[in-house]
């Protein structure tokens, strides 16, 4: 518990340092919705296409592997499906949705680094078949979420 | 513990500050303006440094190159660091190397004059205090720098010991470079590169020798060190000169070395095999499990007289129970504290610093396992959020040295 108390006092402190260093704009995608930890979600119906932003890859740098989960796992919004490692960091992907994984990108095992190359396509991580489609209602749009960005680099 | 996405950039911070989380986690209530900035912050800035808080000081963590193509950029061309985080002193007076003998491990007094080594401070139970890089430069000077995460520490412990040394008649006294900045120049330009700036022949000057030269006009420190494996140097700079030195190297270059962050330095030194003092050494941790046997002389294995001396001289003869080892492993990269399995899957030990090499395009990592299970080839399991993974115990480097050696 010390480290985890630690850990989001750090990161509290840290975001301060870490990003007001501003590496220019990162796009986004408009159709898309965003979590506030930095993953996209397309929604198409009941399916959903989840992958980390530009802004986080950009951040992570070199992605060097992914951890995907099992086609079938339960996802809930908000909870860590997954992982990203780049060189200098290891991050949670947390689902934007909760559902039913559908589909994983398998080509991310042997190319990890489609995650930075093409964050918004060939880079998308999971594809889940959604529970309740109002969750996606709290979810940012792009234009919300490029303000959160702004915002959270230059704290 | 790990962070979501929106904690990116951060894990090397914590993962390089281990040595000094209580004081990490003290400065997390203080504001940005506690921490302390070197004589190139604003070079820094000016050059796209992102920085980032490490050991109380605001460091560059990478500048515009990604941490993969800087540490590639190192090996084959060269890397210009700012470690002025880093604490330099000097202890001087007639009685200097028998006082510094009493702390650390390393044959003080056998060290030719204008030579130096790794050598690592020890504590009554034998345990690592700190590494550090020392120099004789005469009978009666010693240099050495410490770790920024131990600078405090350091001193405590190095005056409490001066003044009982001092109280029975011994002759030492210090001085803190506080005044002076440190800049690594590492890789393969590294020498060509500096030759430019100084009249002293460095094709003369060998792995662990330390000169006092003008280099760019102002009296310099000049160590053949470094934290990447490459050939190099560590420079000591009048503070007021740091800035001018930096941009004098970069410009000798014709911009082949490149400013290099604190995430490229720890990719390199893994690579190395180098230990991060906080990760893969701490108090606890002597330096034989460490695998520094060899930098405790031999007239100090014969005679002891330093702090927990009688622990470390009993490991030397009996084993110790733990041993540093390298790792390879598939899957995602180890990161310190994944356990190591054996292929039973008992627990044999820790990861202590782990990651991906850009060098080897595959992960590697440095822990502890129980003696027996150390020699290379040995396989194990490492367990990463819950899954476990194939690896195996491997020598170190990973990536070979390449020390400038007679």
């Amino acid at each position: 518990m010390a480290s985890r108390l630690w850990a989001s006092k750090a990161a509290s402190y840290l975001k301060i340092s870490t990003f007001n260093f501003n590496r220019g704009f990162a796009s986004v995608v408009k159709d898309l919705k965003y979590a506030e930890s930095h993953e996209w979600v397309k929604v198409d119906g009941k399916s959903a296409t989840v992958g980390i932003t530009d802004h986080a890859q950009d951040h992570l740098g070199d992605v060097v592997y992914v951890e995907l989960p099992e086609v079938g796992a339960a996802v809930t919004q908000g909870s860590s499906f997954g992982a990203v490692e780049s060189v200098k960091a290891t991050s949670d992907i947390n689902s934007p949705v909760s559902g039913k994984v559908v589909e994983v990108n398998e080509e991310l095992s042997s190319s990890p680094g489609l995650v930075n190359g093409s964050p918004y396509e060939n880079g998308w991580i999971i594809k889940v078949e959604i529970s309740d489609t109002n969750e996606v209602n709290s979810l940012m749009d792009s234009e919300q979420y490029s303000k959160f960005c702004e915002e959270e680099d230059n704290h | 513990m790990r962070g979501g996405l929106w904690q990116l950039g951060q894990s090397i911070t914590r993962r390089l500050g281990q040595a000094d989380k209580k004081t990490i986690a003290r400065r997390c209530y203080a504001s940005d303006a506690d921490l302390k900035k070197t004589a190139l912050y604003d070079f820094h800035v000016a050059n796209g440094g992102k920085m980032v808080p490490f050991a109380g000081w605001s460091m560059p963590i990478q500048y515009k190159d990604s941490i993969m193509e800087s540490t590639i950029n190192c090996r084959e061309n060269g890397s210009l660091f700012d470690v002025a985080h880093m604490c330099g002193l000097s202890l001087k007076g007639k009685d200097c190397v028998p006082f510094l003998e009493k702390l650390v491990v390393a044959d003080v007094a056998g060290l030719a004059p204008g030579t130096g080594s790794l050598t690592v401070f020890t504590n009554e139970k034998g345990g690592a205090i700190d590494d550090s890089v020392i120099t004789k430069v005469t009978d009666d000077h010693i240099y050495l720098v410490v770790n920024a995460g131990c600078r405090d520490k350091d001193l405590a412990h190095i005056e409490e010991h001066m003044k009982a040394f001092k109280a029975k008649g011994g002759d030492v006294s210090w001085h803190i470079y506080d005044e002076r900045s440190l800049l690594a120049l590492q890789g393969p330009l590294a020498a060509p590169t500096l030759q430019h700036l100084t009249k002293e022949d460095l094709s003369k000057m060998y792995f662990g020798e330390f000169r006092i030269i003008d280099i760019n006009g102002s009296k310099c420190f000049l160590t053949r060190t470094g934290y990447t494996g490459e050939d190099g140097f560590e420079i000591s700079v009048p503070s007021e000169n740091a800035v001018d030195l930096a941009k004098a190297i970069l410009e000798k270059s014709e911009g082949k070395v490149r400013l290099t962050g604190l995430g490229a330095r720890d990719s390199l030194r893994l690579e190395a095999g180098l230990c991060l003092y906080g990760n893969d050494m701490e108090q606890h941790i002597t330096p034989v499990e460490a695998g520094l046997t060899w930098a405790i002389g031999k007239r100090r294995r014969a005679e002891g007289g330093f702090l927990g001396a009688e622990v470390i001289l009993k490991q030397i003869a009996d084993g110790p129970a733990i041993r540093r080892v390298g790792l390879f492993s598939t899957g995602p990269p180890a990161r310190s504290h994944s356990e190591i399995q054996n292929e039973n899957g008992e627990n044999i030990g820790e990861v202590t610093s782990g990651g991906f090499s850009p060098c080897l395009k595959k992960n590697i990592g440095m822990g502890y396992v129980k003696s027996g299970l150390h020699k290379p080839g040995t396989k194990v399991k490492i367990v990463i959020r819950g899954k476990t993974y194939e690896g195996s115990v491997t020598k170190m480097p990973f990536v070979p040295t390449k020390y400038y050696k007679p």
